[in-house]
């Protein structure tokens, strides 16, 4: 058991070291500047994953509005520093908790019903966010889309890339803390049985909507961060496809898990961002190996590891001698 | 000695069917009642409803003189109430020492934040819950699978876990349904020796049974229930010579 926890957390040291060195090299060629780029906008949707994650693996309950979520972040931290005139260090954490208390508002009757309805309510809130900031272009700022000015620390290309991975540490630093807690697995017990978690004294309700507040407060940092690596926030991001987007990130890289979401989002965003040529084919790609993990690997592709893992532990342990085999 | 749980005149009815009709019976504090009768009786409904799972169409049902009729069962559990179910509810995919700890979040109070930041108060609880899996690891006496994946653990230690479950926020009152369902005659032993250790350790005890052999020798009070009506009450003894009480079973109990 302690060997296992080393070792992830040597994997986790290795990641982290290779994320830190990454872009010395990256920046000495054009080609190389580009790929920074888009490994930071892989981290900012690793951190969306992640956040999905806490409320999808977790929890089990399938929030289909993460884009929404992700959009509202993005205009809140552009319209806070550009039209409200608020410093962008005080906008970022404003942003963060605008978002969580949307969540909580959309959470609170969604809540009251079980099973399927959730996922519903959410896909809809989603492409309701999408349709207001597409038409109400006073909000949205329309096909120009809405700009937001960076502090002057920001303004370089590799501080954005570390200020990104300074924040995904920090959000898998934070749902870590959280799913080895006793609250995250207040969380888990819903997601494997509500009704001895209720039976135990845990209201379903309140931690379904705590674990989806807290999940949206990352979702909306994810927001943030994108506006900050993009400069201008249009309407595009509100999407609901990024909902999905997020989703197979997560379900390919593996729920519950604290790498799958991270391995999942920016193996994918890469994978997607080389087949660009192919256009809107590639989803066809996307579709078909969704289907082929959901298959071979239902838990995704960290969980199936977990799972070779566990089930070879098991065989060691069902061979020890002193092991009563009863049943 | 003094009455811990009072149901009074609790009716449940599903559309037409009246799955409980009109039942009264109370639980002394620290004693072991048993509840049977054929299948069907409504025994499950009555535990639902105590258990606040269902909330009764009439009749009070009160803990410890305080009124708990309808409370939701997360209310009712940090009430004081702990409970297994009839197909035995475990954690299934969790192992055995989180399946307990879990078991143990309602006498915690540490928030988001306390664990987030690993406050003060989330470590001394944190230690609390290892320490309370802990005695109830032992109490239980599932040490040895502390740390295997609860659905993989025998059918009789998943049985014996679930109790452990509901002993974590050391209920005044344990509801067992059928805790002996679906386990050989011989660890049927095991389950019954932890049922009164539960009594011994100050515990009060609801068990609904088929086995009348197992519950001739452990319960103190009898009730049974035949198509949702309480037809018999009393010692065991006495309730199996009941004419009434013969004919639900066919004379099986005739000892």
């Amino acid at each position: 058991m302690k060997g296992k926890l080393n070792l992830n957390f040597l994997f986790a040291l290795a990641l982290l070291a290779t994320a830190a060195v990454l872009p010395l090299f990256l920046q000495r060629t054009s080609g190389g500047k580009y790929n920074m780029i888009v490994l930071t906008y892989a981290m900012i949707w690793a951190v969306a994953a992640s956040s999905l994650n806490l409320v999808l693996g977790y929890t089990g309950q399938a929030c289909l509005a993460h884009g929404a979520f992700v959009g509202i972040g993005a205009y809140s931290i552009a319209i806070m520093v550009e039209r409200v005139g608020i410093n962008y260090w005080l906008a970022l954490p404003l942003t963060c908790l605008l978002t969580a208390f949307v969540g909580f508002l959309i959470g609170l009757p969604s809540f009251r019903t079980r099973g399927p309805y959730f996922a519903i309510v959410t896909l809809c809130f989603n492409v309701i966010v999408y349709a207001t900031f597409e038409n109400w272009t006073w909000l949205s700022g329309g096909y120009a889309g809405q700009p937001i000015t960076l502090p002057a620390a920001l303004s370089g290309r590799l501080a954005r890339y570390y200020f990104v991975l300074a924040f995904l540490v920090i959000t898998l630093l934070v749902v870590r803390q959280i799913v080895k807690s006793i609250v995250g697995a207040s969380f888990l017990s819903i997601l494997s049985n509500e009704g001895l978690s209720e039976a135990v004294g845990i209201s379903a309700f309140r931690y379904k909507l705590l674990s989806f507040t807290v999940s949206c407060f990352f979702a909306g940092l994810a927001g943030a961060l994108f506006a900050t690596a993009s400069g201008r926030v249009d309407s595009s991001i509100t999407s609901y496809l990024h909902s999905f987007y997020v989703l197979i990130y997560v379900l390919i890289g593996g729920v519950a898990t604290l790498a799958g979401p991270v391995l999942g989002a920016v193996g994918l965003y890469f994978l997607l961002d080389r087949i660009k040529g192919l256009g809107e084919f590639r989803y066809v790609g996307f579709g078909v190996l969704l289907i082929l993990i959901i298959v071979f690997f239902p838990r995704g592709l960290v969980g199936g590891l977990n799972q070779l893992r566990d089930w070879a532990r098991e065989r060691r342990s069902a061979r020890s001698p002193g092991e009563e085999v009863a049943g | 000695m003094s009455v811990i749980l009072e149901v009074d005149g609790v009716t449940k009815r599903f559309g037409g069917l009246v799955a409980v009709n009109k039942v009264d019976f109370t639980v002394e504090e620290g004693s072991i009642l048993g509840l049977i009768g054929p299948n069907g009786a409504g025994k499950s409904t009555l535990f639902n409803l105590i258990g606040g799972a269902y909330r009764p169409d009439e009749g009070r049902i009160r803990l410890d003189g305080k009124d708990i009729t309808g409370w939701p069962p997360h209310r009712v559990a940090r009430e004081g109430i702990g409970r297994t179910f009839q197909t035995t509810a475990l954690f299934q995919e969790l192992p055995v020492y989180l399946n307990l700890a879990i078991g143990y979040r309602m006498k915690t109070r540490s928030h988001i934040l306390d664990v987030i930041f690993r406050t003060p108060r989330a470590r001394r609880e944190q230690k609390e819950i290892t320490q309370r899996v802990m005695e109830v690891l032992a109490f239980t006496g599932l040490a040895e699978y502390f740390d295997r994946l609860a659905g993989s653990i025998p059918q009789e230690a998943q049985k014996r876990l679930a109790i452990g479950i509901a002993l974590m926020g050391r209920p005044r009152l344990l509801l067992l349904d059928e805790p002996t369902g679906g386990v050989g005659p011989e660890e049927t032993g095991r389950i019954i020796d932890l049922i009164r250790k539960v009594r011994e350790a100050g515990i009060t005890v609801c068990v609904i049974e088929h086995k009348m052999k197992m519950v001739m020798g452990l319960v103190d009070r009898l009730v049974v229930l035949n198509f949702g009506v309480k037809i018999a009450e009393g010692p065991p003894q006495e309730v199996c010579s009941d004419p009434a009480v013969i004919e639900a079973y066919l004379g099986e109990c005739i000892a």
